[in-house]
């Protein structure tokens, strides 16, 4: 099995290779698991981080760090990267995490991967190296290959180094649990919170009726508008005083353990009562009912591609993204960096 | 029947043609490009966008889309023979939805118009570039535009979630959708910032946030540009993320001052710190505020006690560029961003470039991602002044790439910066933007000539 460990390795194995399967943690065999026909392309040693400059939010990295490289590194400055990776206690890396385009619950706050990768390099499917975006918090010049390279399962090159803006962590945080009396009630006091100016860090629905929300800042700060929170909401309340483990567990998406197939639904509140009724497993609405991450069953899956919701599974299935990109643009572009079609969606 | 003849067909009576009727047109706000277009058309309808788009295709005609023609880098200059597209007349909001949190515009709506029609619902439109009064979002997202909160929220790509593009070929695509989440490739994303080489869009969503609670604004006076500039990296140190952070030196304070009598202090340099979230927060940061603007050294410290007081202060920052633009007949504005770390460096640098070409240069910038923004004033009507000039502004944006930075934060290559993107950019880099121009058009038409270098054809 080739392994590439350098940018040279990755260049000689695109060439080598009429169809090829980029791995980074393996912590999603959907996207992973090479196909006929297909040879995978280790990663995991393409690792290590470039460049840190805590003062300009900026870290660079090789795409076969492991997220938990990164944020250690991070911590040790008091910084995190905002979007919050999920599977980072599973052995996910930051190449397979822009790959498939996923972000955790944190990305309440701040925003999500797309808006914090500054800069890519990659090797298109000739073995040519490309880079894009840069190595500022702020850049508008060239076509932006990076935010391409956002969920797209590595169709379009074998990403080597990414750039990220990150951010300073909290200095406290506090998480709210709110037990409502049934799902109506906690779409309801979901829909309020979405029009609030409360900077949370977290706003989570845990089907049936329970939300966690996730409060960080001055230690003051947050003792008091978690006093806001409480008396703003209905239901019956819980506060998590140590709330690290609880969400470091959420975003390694332990929930779905058990569950033969993962997947990851954008949804909206108008559209967590369709998927409501579809026969999913246990399950979990992020960022003010933005995505769903949900373990289901092949009859959970089939559901949903009969109900026509885009979704994208991380384990469990052959044909992992619904639907397809649209043609009439993403074909053009496959054209442009993979002409032979030897990486994925070809 | 010719192209002109379908193309009057197509938009009866909104073709114009006439010499004087063109004049506007010839140029944007980088005004010393100019060039006449054979035709505007003043589309009302998306299907409208499409059959023209569709009726260049076939007959080969080069077309420019233009908002309100703001670029200051020669983004909307028309193409010689080709047509201009003028979006103006698509203005409406389709659809604000307050409880999914988005608007739908045509890209002809004014980017401060979203924010107006959201806020009875609490909400507002992130991005806010100076020109927000006038400037559109198809503009906007053509450019990638920021404004003075970008190192917190982003720039226009982070507020888009879908849109609707009319290929060069006149394909119709949707990307993207309403969700703050997608799967598959961020197409939409990509096409952000592609400055209108890759089609024209139609239809863009927007994402809205809840207006910030409180603000709290601060300005700080300090003998030097680099002290001002130091504040700023002890307050990234101190691990605050305000929302913006603006320097502004003599020569702008200086025409602020005249321009709208902000009541600024006649220094090097000020620095505009605005924090802004909940009041509880942001309380506990204006303490932490407090202590670090003592420690920096300002000569002053003002801080807004009341939305008056606010707007007070940011009114000058806000008037900076016309406000200096009145200081001298013509100016150029470079927008290119250095690492924070090396501000004072590059604004050393830029004085020195001043001195050696004996032209005035006035800074005015986002400090908090190290985003330049030198307006090098001229005369014109001088002969040789402009090209000396650009010739200045080249060694701005030269520095800015030697320091590790961008050519352009958010005022994109346009034809002006073109030239400069090999110093940026590797050929294969350059060459894989091309290939990609040239899957999506390979006539060539959109934009024809703007971005890519002629370097990179060969
Ligand atoms: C005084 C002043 C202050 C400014 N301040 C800022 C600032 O703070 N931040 C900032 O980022 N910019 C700033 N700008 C620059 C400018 O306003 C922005 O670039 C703005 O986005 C341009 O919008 P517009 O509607 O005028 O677009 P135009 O100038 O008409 O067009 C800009 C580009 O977009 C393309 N385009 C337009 N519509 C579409 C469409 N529907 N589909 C595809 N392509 C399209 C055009 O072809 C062109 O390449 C400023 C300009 C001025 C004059």
């Amino acid at each position: 099995m080739p392994e590439a460990r350098r940018l040279a390795e990755v260049v000689e194995a695109v060439r080598a290779y009429p169809r090829l399967r980029p791995k980074g943690g393996g912590t999603k065999p959907a996207l992973s698991t090479p196909r006929e026909g297909e040879v995978p392309l280790e990663l995991g040693g393409l690792s290590g981080i470039l460049e840190y400059h805590p003062e300009e939010f900026v870290l660079t990295a090789l795409a076969g760090t492991p997220i938990a490289e990164v944020e250690e590194a991070l911590k040790a400055h008091g910084q995190y990267l905002p979007f919050h990776p999920p599977l980072k206690g599973r052995g996910a890396t930051l190449g397979g995490t822009v790959a498939a385009g996923l972000s955790g619950p944190l990305r309440h706050r701040y925003g999500g991967l797309r808006d914090f990768l500054l800069g890519v390099r990659f090797v298109d499917g000739e073995g040519r190296v490309v880079r894009g975006g840069g190595k500022v918090v702020k850049n508008a010049a060239g076509f932006p290959f990076h935010r391409l390279m956002v969920g797209a399962l590595g169709s379009l090159g074998v990403l080597v180094e990414l750039s990220f803006k990150v951010f300073p962590f909290p200095p406290s945080t506090k998480t709210l649990r709110v037990r409502l009396p049934g799902l109506e009630a906690a779409l309801e006091a979901l829909r309020r919170l979405r029009l609030l100016p409360l900077d949370l860090l977290a706003l989570d629905l845990v089907p049936p009726a329970t939300l966690e929300i996730r409060l960080g800042g001055f230690p003051q700060s947050v003792k008091a508008r978690l006093e806001r929170l409480q008396a703003l909401l209905e239901g019956e309340k819980e506060v998590l005083e140590e709330d690290e483990a609880h969400w470091e567990a959420v975003r390694d998406l332990r929930f779905l353990e058990g569950s033969p197939i993962w997947a990851k639904i954008p949804a909206k509140p108008q559209r967590i009562p369709q998927l409501e009724a579809l026969p999913l497993g246990p399950r979990r609405y992020l960022d003010g009912g933005e995505v769903l991450f949900a373990g289901m069953d092949g009859e959970g899956l089939l559901a949903l591609r009969q109900a026509g919701l885009p979704h994208l599974v991380l384990k469990g299935a052959q044909d992992p993204l619904f639907p397809p990109p649209p043609e009439a643009f993403f074909a053009k572009v496959k054209e442009a960096l993979d002409p032979s079609g030897r990486f994925p969606l070809g | 029947m010719g192209f002109l003849e379908e193309l009057k067909a197509l938009l009866p009576g909104r073709v114009l043609t006439r010499e004087a009727e063109l004049a506007p047109y010839e140029s944007d706000a980088l005004t010393a490009y100019r060039k006449r277009p054979l035709a505007v058309v003043l589309p009302e309808r998306k299907e409208e966008v499409i059959g023209v788009v569709r009726l260049c295709h076939r007959y080969g005609v080069p077309f420019v889309a233009r908002g309100s023609g703001t670029s200051l880098s020669g983004g909307s200059l028309p193409v010689e023979g080709g047509i201009v597209l003028a979006l103006n007349r698509m203005n409406r909001i389709l659809r604000l939805d307050p409880e999914a949190r988005i608007a739908v515009v045509e890209p002809g709506v004014v980017n401060l118009e979203v924010s107006r029609q959201a806020a009875p619902f609490g909400l507002y439109y992130a991005p806010d570039p100076s020109s927000q009064p006038v400037s559109t979002l198809g503009g906007n997202v053509a450019f990638n535009s920021g404004g003075a909160h970008c190192l917190k929220y982003g720039m226009t790509a982070n507020h888009v979630l879908g849109l609707e593009v009319v290929t060069p070929t006149g394909e119709v695509v949707r990307l993207g959708g309403e969700s703050l989440e997608g799967v598959g490739p961020d197409l939409h994303g990509f096409f952000v910032g592609t400055e209108g080489l890759l089609g024209v869009a139609v239809e863009i969503t927007l994402r809205l946030l809840p207006k910030p609670e409180a603000y709290h604004t601060v300005l700080a006076a300090y003998e030097s540009l680099e002290k001002a500039g130091e504040a700023v990296s002890l307050i990234i140190r101190k691990g605050l993320l305000p929302g913006a952070m603006e320097i502004m030196d003599r020569l702008s304070i200086e025409a602020a001052e005249k321009a709208v009598k902000a009541g600024y202090p006649l220094v090097e340099g000020l620095l505009i710190v605005e924090l802004e979230g909940p009041k509880e927060e942001v309380a506990e940061e204006a303490k932490v505020l407090e202590a670090i603007l003592e420690e920096s050294g300002a000569l002053t410290i003002r801080v807004a006690r009341s939305e008056a007081e606010r707007q007070a202060i940011w009114k000058g920052r806000k008037a900076a560029f016309s406000a200096v633009g009145r200081l001298s007949p013509d100016y150029l504005v470079q927008d290119g961003v250095v690492p924070r770390s090396r501000l004072g460096e590059a604004l050393r640098e830029i004085q020195r470039l001043s001195r050696e070409y004996g032209l005035r240069v006035a800074n005015v910038f986002h400090a908090g991602d190290g985003n330049l923004h030198p307006l090098v004033l001229y005369d014109g009507k001088r002969p040789g002044e402009l090209e000396k000039a650009e010739a200045l502004a080249g060694e701005i944006l030269k520095l800015c790439v030697r320091l590790g930075g961008s050519l352009t934060g958010e005022h994109g290559i346009g034809v002006e910066k073109k030239g400069y993107m090999p110093e940026m950019f590797a050929p294969e880099d350059l060459e894989a933007m091309e290939r990609v121009k040239r899957a999506l058009d390979p006539k060539g038409l959109a934009n024809r000539g703007k971005v890519l270098p002629e370097v990179a054809h060969a």
